[in-house]
């Protein structure tokens, strides 16, 4: 009975403190919506720019998408980019600032479809900088319509009968296809729908912006993630549907590692 | 000692980037400017002082690296022609609205579509518009030797800088091919030091976090946003109008022409002294903002004026609205790629104004 008179400051104390929002996040609420794997994401890249202490020399690139205001959440300093030319402004950003840390954060609308000639020809080039690409298989923004993601059959609110590969082509699997440049130097896929596929991600983060130190090429990151709402599904149903059905087309794991090709069993 | 030398416009052009401590070029190549990234590249210019020049794979590439260099503050600049200038207008449109300053030159060719290689100037309405979407302008210069092709680097980025806004230079293929002596300005350093305020370094715990961006949700503030544009062009009016007159003092008409049509309307005023006939020529090196003031003020003391223009006519517009019906304006015009002989306007003149 005594527990519950406890004051909300007598709770809140350093000791009992389990987890703790990181400096590097603002404190603007996440506009996304509840279960949605942007804001899981924004966290994990903060945390990571915190811990190697590079916030001021970092320089993000929002996209447009869902994640447009990302420079409202994450406290750094930001530029905003037209749809799909996000590698094309980290590209004149780094060449200006060479010495600093650059990274876009895109939609797979925005990266593989208006934007796949700035993708590829930035990883083509090589240019030393990170960019994160949010795999959500639909376009989350403009209220689900098919992206260059969208799984054969799966539905959207522009193949309400499901997408049709005869029409509409397959989906494309772009981070297989840029690792085949040499311009890239890490390519990775993951996801954050569990704690350690979160850790995971931090891990490949923090490799991302390390990589830029050594001026050796780009590093690439996907993450797979949902979008329930564009899916019409709760956030557990979602995170299983991607589990079940996007993950065996788009498989976790390590594709390039400082330049070489990952052997998969 | 003075620096001359014998330059095409569009190697001045880039010569004068890098005399003008510019940072930065992005571009693509394209008739009639594919010489501004050759002279760069053939000049190497990371090694004379440090300036970055990259070929991207395309004119949105380009424009969106000039508008991700333009927001670290630096001294960057792009070149092209009308196909790839129309690429450009996403970026432009963005720079416009996150107020970001640069350069961009335009070698006009003819269109629409791929239209010709050969020199026009085609794309008045679009630079002189704005260009691509959203309520902005640009400052444009238009420059009529190759000379100014180098003398209008140093004062695009100063009135870039100045209204931090994109600014155009409009030239064309006769103007960007043509070989003339040019005065080269002296080696001017890349600035080590400039104003950071409001640009992309990597926050520091002193300061809030600099945002560029273009987009807000709420209308308020956008309409805001806007009103505040629009200001800024008011300024852009009041202060930076620039005209070259050519004995229109005593003139009975005037021409009004800009760029190379200019060049070839002075041959026509000569022709046209020499038979007796006061003519004048007046010739906006600013096209935004349009010397209307000088225009109107003209408009009340001729009987006549005739736009000379390698387009369909696209100035006259302007110069209609200047003169408030004070005078008649007509038009003598060449597209295509085809160009007038001074003779030939000089007998417009004749026909359009009846002149015995
Ligand atoms: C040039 C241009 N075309 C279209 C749009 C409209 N638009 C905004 S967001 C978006 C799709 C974004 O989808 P995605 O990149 O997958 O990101 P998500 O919203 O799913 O995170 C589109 C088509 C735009 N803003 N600009
Ligand atoms: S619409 Fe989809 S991608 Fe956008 S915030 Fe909601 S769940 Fe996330």
């Amino acid at each position: 009975m005594e527990k519950e008179n406890l004051r909300l400051d007598e709770i809140i104390r350093e000791e009992n403190i389990v987890f703790k929002k990181t400096p590097l996040l603002t404190d603007k609420v996440f506009s996304y919506c509840p279960g949605c794997g942007h804001g899981v994401v924004h966290r994990v890249i903060m945390e990571v720019i915190d811990e190697l202490g590079i916030q001021s020399e970092t320089i993000g690139i929002s996209p447009v998408g869902c994640s447009v205001f990302a420079y409202d959440f994450m406290n750094i300093d930001m530029q905003q980019a037209a749809h799909g030319r996000a590698p094309a402004v980290a590209t004149g950003i780094k060449r200006c600032w060479p010495d600093k840390y650059v990274f876009t954060y895109q939609g797979d609308g925005d990266l593989a479809a208006i934007g796949t000639s700035e993708t590829i020809h930035a990883c083509n080039r090589g240019e030393h900088i990170a960019i994160f690409f949010i795999n959500n298989g639909i376009y989350g923004m403009t209220g689900g319509q098919m992206a260059p993601t969208t799984l054969p059959g799966m539905k959207s609110s522009t193949t309400p009968y499901g997408r049709d590969t005869r029409l509409m082509g397959n989906p494309i699997k772009i981070t297989e296809l840029v690792a085949t440049l040499p311009g890239t130097y890490f390519v990775t896929r993951q996801s954050v729908h569990t704690a350690v596929n979160v850790r995971k991600l931090k891990k490949a983060a923090k490799m991302a912006f390390e990589n830029q130190k050594l001026k050796k090429g780009l590093s690439f990151i996907e993450v797979v993630s949902n979008c329930n709402s564009g899916w019409k599904m709760s956030p557990i149903q979602a995170n299983r549907w991607m589990e079940e059905n996007m993950l065996p087309f788009y498989p976790i794991g390590d594709i390039k590692i400082n330049g070489n090709f990952v052997k998969r069993n | 000692m003075a620096d001359i030398k014998l330059m095409k416009g569009n190697e001045a052009f880039a010569e004068a980037a890098i005399r003008a401590g510019c940072d930065a070029y992005f571009g693509y190549p394209i008739t009639p400017q594919s010489e501004v990234l050759e002279y760069l590249t053939a000049q190497e210019p990371h090694k004379r002082t440090g300036m970055v020049v990259l070929q991207a794979e395309s004119e949105l590439a380009a424009i969106n690296m000039v508008y991700g260099a333009a927001g670290t503050g630096k001294r960057v600049m792009t070149s092209s022609s009308g196909p790839g200038i129309s690429l450009k207008q996403e970026g432009i449109s963005y720079m416009a609205g996150s107020e970001l300053p640069c350069l961009i030159l335009n070698v006009m060719r003819g269109g629409p579509g791929l239209g010709t290689i050969q020199p026009s100037q085609s794309d008045y309405f679009q630079a002189t518009r704005g260009g691509g979407h959203g309520d902005y302008y640009t400052p444009v210069l238009a420059p009529a030797s190759v000379q100014e092709m180098s003398d209008f680097v140093k004062l695009g980025f100063e009135l870039a800088f100045r209204y931090r806004n994109p600014v155009v230079i409009l030239s064309d293929g006769i103007i960007g091919q043509m070989m003339e002596k040019v005065e080269l300005f002296p080696q001017q350093p890349r600035l080590a030091e400039f104003d950071q305020s409001w640009v992309t370094t990597g926050k520091t715990p002193d300061r809030k976090r600099n945002i560029i961006t273009s987009v807000d949700l709420d209308s308020a503030r956008q309409e805001k946003h806007n009103q505040d544009l629009q200001k800024k062009y008011q300024r852009m009016r009041e202060n930076e109008v620039r005209f070259e007159s050519t004995n229109c003092d005593d003139a009975d008409y005037i021409l009004v022409a800009f760029g190379s049509a200019s060049r070839i309307c002075q041959k026509t005023v000569k022709i046209a002294r020499e038979k007796g006939i006061k003519l004048g020529l007046l010739r906006p090196v600013t096209l935004f903002p349009f010397p209307a003031e000088e225009i109107k003020r003209l408009g009340r003391q001729v009987k006549g004026m005739l736009c000379v223009e390698l387009n369909a006519g696209q100035m006259i517009e302007d110069v209609r609205l200047a003169v408030e019906n004070n005078t008649v304006v007509a038009l003598h015009n060449r597209m295509g790629g085809m160009v007038p002989t001074p003779e030939e306007v000089y007998h417009a003149i004749l026909q359009k104004f009846s002149i015995e």
